[in-house]
């Protein structure tokens, strides 16, 4: 075979998203877990074109400029919220914000 | 070994090294670069299986301005050194991360061995010709366009969103 | 010779990168020399004048000088990124020189296009994505300087950057929608014929706007605030010296020719010449030029010049006069090889005109303050563009039905 399987393509963005999952538990950082929640959906978009590619339709890469877009929007409004957070609270550790903790 | 095999272990090495990075960084601009990294190769795969201007949009929209964004709230926030949890160490040490590999290689293994994956494995990828824009947008503007216009409005949701949370912190 | 006809795309291109280094970073030194000259008549000095014959070896100095100057690293500086921002900024805008074609791409050695090094059907895209990049180096060294004003400096700059960067690509859509393709290659070919086909003449509001939007995106004055060194110190290069700081400065002027080429690639026809081909005369003008270059040097080598400086002069003149020869008698003997020299010859007296603008209004113009600049690009810049883009496919759909 002279180009790489699909099936490769879907490994590595499985890959990813779980990589992007264990950041997500283990880091303190609102901004790095932030980070995470976009290295899942790049993991997602990558898995996205490599069907668009095995089945010869377009629609992933259709899918994948909306989740660019979403993902654009997503991350402008998240990231005016961590910095109003940080002004109230005055950290990034998001153990601290446990104001409705049981 | 011809070179797109070459060509994706290459990239799929440093998607997966930038990955890591990200977690085991301790400063967050080192994780903000990482995540920087690994769309700059995820652009190249998808340059890779043809699609084009997709590439192009991911660097231009997703690492040239929705990272810069990133860079600069981690500048001006001066968001500090990672700091420890609270919870017990021990137990992060050693069920935590045990747990974290173990879901890693579950993810991998049954997307491999799953038969839609193989099923299509060999299948039309053998057509290794580039997705023109033209297709792509006629896809856009005829089939896909009431998703377009929603996503025009949830735009500028999130315009007006950012700077009443902006105007608010002041 | 076997390998290399079998290996064609690598030797090819290899010797293309090697031949485009050299020529890119001697036209790098060689641009800081004219702009200070320039400058420096706008403002009735003469600029750079003793180091060599009128200061022709003064970047050879300067680059001297930059390598044995004592570097000085901030002691609580992020050292990894520290360092990484200077070279991110002189790799990405040496990346992009990669993409631009000096002449056209028909003509072939060993089957590869002579005059690019690479051929895609994306130009335009992979352009602006390597912009889009550029960004990072000029945020990240202001962060890593450790200090209050570059990270000012800093931060400004790659606002900026970023907020000029979308009238930058939306006055470019208007020039897309005539050639109906992003590669370089088509845009040029759209525009063959003679000076009336180029693009400027129905999109001269986006070619305004796309200059506009260009010189802020370099950080070149009236718009280089963030940057000045009467303003914040020196902006984000503050804390860099010896050969870090000279790769700024080369990664600013190598930003400078790339949008300067866009500009000439997209709304000036890039290589093709503004007279209709059937004028043969075009042929002799790089003889011409050259030939006039020559007997200039030479009058000043006889008339005003002493020393070891006459002996530099003496040089030059003879230099250019082989060139000018040369071409002429390609011209007179073997016209079949002009277009070899012609397309070279055209892009590069556009790019040098551009290159010229830039510099007067260097000499010229008072700088803008940081919120006029900020509300310029986008109360001002960012609708015109937008309204041109919405015309420019209004009449386009009424003329074609």
């Amino acid at each position: 075979m002279s180009v790489v399987p699909i099936s490769w393509y879907l490994v590595l963005s499985a890959i990813l998203f779980g990589l992007g999952i264990v950041a997500f538990v283990f880091k303190r950082n609102i901004i790095t877990i932030f980070m995470a929640i976009e290295l899942m959906l790049n993991a997602v978009n990558l898995a996205f074109v490599a069907f668009a590619r095995a089945h010869g339709q377009l629609d992933g890469l259709v899918f994948v400029f909306f989740v660019i877009v979403v993902a654009a929007a997503e991350a402008a409004v998240g990231l005016a919220i961590v910095i109003s957070a940080y002004q109230n609270r005055q950290t990034l550790n998001i153990e601290r914000f446990n104001l409705l903790k049981f | 070994m011809s070179l797109p095999f070459v060509l994706f272990f290459l990239l799929a090495f440093v998607a997966v090294a930038g990955a890591l990075t990200l977690i085991l960084a301790r400063e967050p601009i080192h994780s903000a670069l990482a995540l920087i990294l690994v769309m700059i190769s995820l652009a190249v795969l998808y340059l890779l299986l043809g699609a084009e201007f997709i590439a192009g949009v991911q660097v231009i929209v997703y690492a040239g301005a929705i990272m810069v964004l990133f860079v600069f709230v981690i500048m001006l926030l001066n968001a500090g050194v990672e700091e420890r949890t609270d919870f017990s160490k021990l137990a992060t040490k050693y069920v935590g991360y045990p747990l974290a590999i173990f879901l890693i290689i579950e993810f991998a293994y049954w997307m491999a061995r799953s038969t839609i994956g193989r099923e299509i494995a060999t299948g039309t990828a053998a057509n290794t010709t580039s997705v023109s824009t033209e297709a792509l947008s006629r896809m856009i503007f005829q089939s896909y366009l009431l998703p377009f216009e929603a996503t025009s409005i949830l735009i500028l949701i999130a315009i007006i969103g950012a700077l009443v949370l902006a105007k608010k912190g002041e | 010779m076997d390998f290399i006809t079998q290996h064609a795309v690598l030797v090819v291109s290899l010797a293309k990168i090697a031949v485009l280094l050299f020529v890119v970073m001697t036209a790098l030194a060689y641009l800081t020399w004219f702009e200070r000259k320039v400058v420096a008549r706008i403002q009735s000095r003469w600029g750079p004048y003793y180091v060599g014959a009128h200061g022709l070896l003064q970047p050879l100095a300067d680059g001297v000088k930059f390598l044995f100057k004592e570097d000085v690293t901030p002691p609580a500086a992020d050292k990894f990124v520290y360092v990484l921002a200077p070279f991110m900024s002189l790799a990405l805008a040496l990346t992009a020189i990669a993409l631009i074609p000096f002449g056209p791409s028909n003509l072939l050695v060993l089957g590869q296009p002579v005059f690019v090094v690479a051929n895609v059907g994306i130009s335009l895209i992979f352009l602006f994505a390597i912009t889009s990049i550029g960004v990072y180096g000029v945020a990240l060294a202001g962060w890593s300087s450790n200090s209050k004003y570059p990270l000012l400096g800093g931060v400004r700059s790659s606002a900026q950057m970023i907020s000029y960067e979308v009238s930058m690509t939306l006055s470019v859509v208007g020039v897309l929608l005539l050639a109906h393709s992003f590669g370089f290659s088509a845009i040029i070919e759209n525009q063959r014929g003679s000076i009336l086909n180029w693009h400027f003449i129905p999109q001269i509001v986006g070619f305004l706007c796309y200059l506009t939007a260009a010189v802020a995106e370099t950080n070149r004055v009236p718009f280089d605030l963030p940057e000045a060194e009467t303003e914040l110190v020196a902006g984000f290069h503050t804390e860099y010296s010896s050969f870090k700081f000279a790769m700024f400065f080369m990664a600013e002027y190598a930003n400078m020719i790339t949008v300067s080429s866009l500009a000439t690639i997209l709304f000036f026809g890039g290589w093709l010449s503004p007279f209709p081909d059937s004028w043969t005369f075009q042929n002799f003008l790089p003889a011409l030029f050259l030939l006039g270059t020559a007997a200039y040097c030479a009058f000043d080598t006889v008339v005003y010049m002493r020393g070891i400086a006459r002996l530099q002069f003496a040089v030059v003149t003879m230099l250019a006069g082989g060139l000018g020869t040369a071409c002429l008698g390609l011209a007179i003997f073997k016209p079949e090889f002009m277009p070899y020299v012609m397309g070279p010859f055209w892009f590069i007296a556009k790019l040098l005109v551009f290159m010229f603008f830039y510099v007067i209004v260097r000499g010229t113009l008072p700088r803008f303050r940081y919120d006029q600049l900020m509300s310029f690009g986008w109360k001002f810049l960012l609708p015109v563009s937008l309204a041109n883009l919405v015309i420019t496919a209004f009449v386009l759909i009424v003329r074609h039905g």
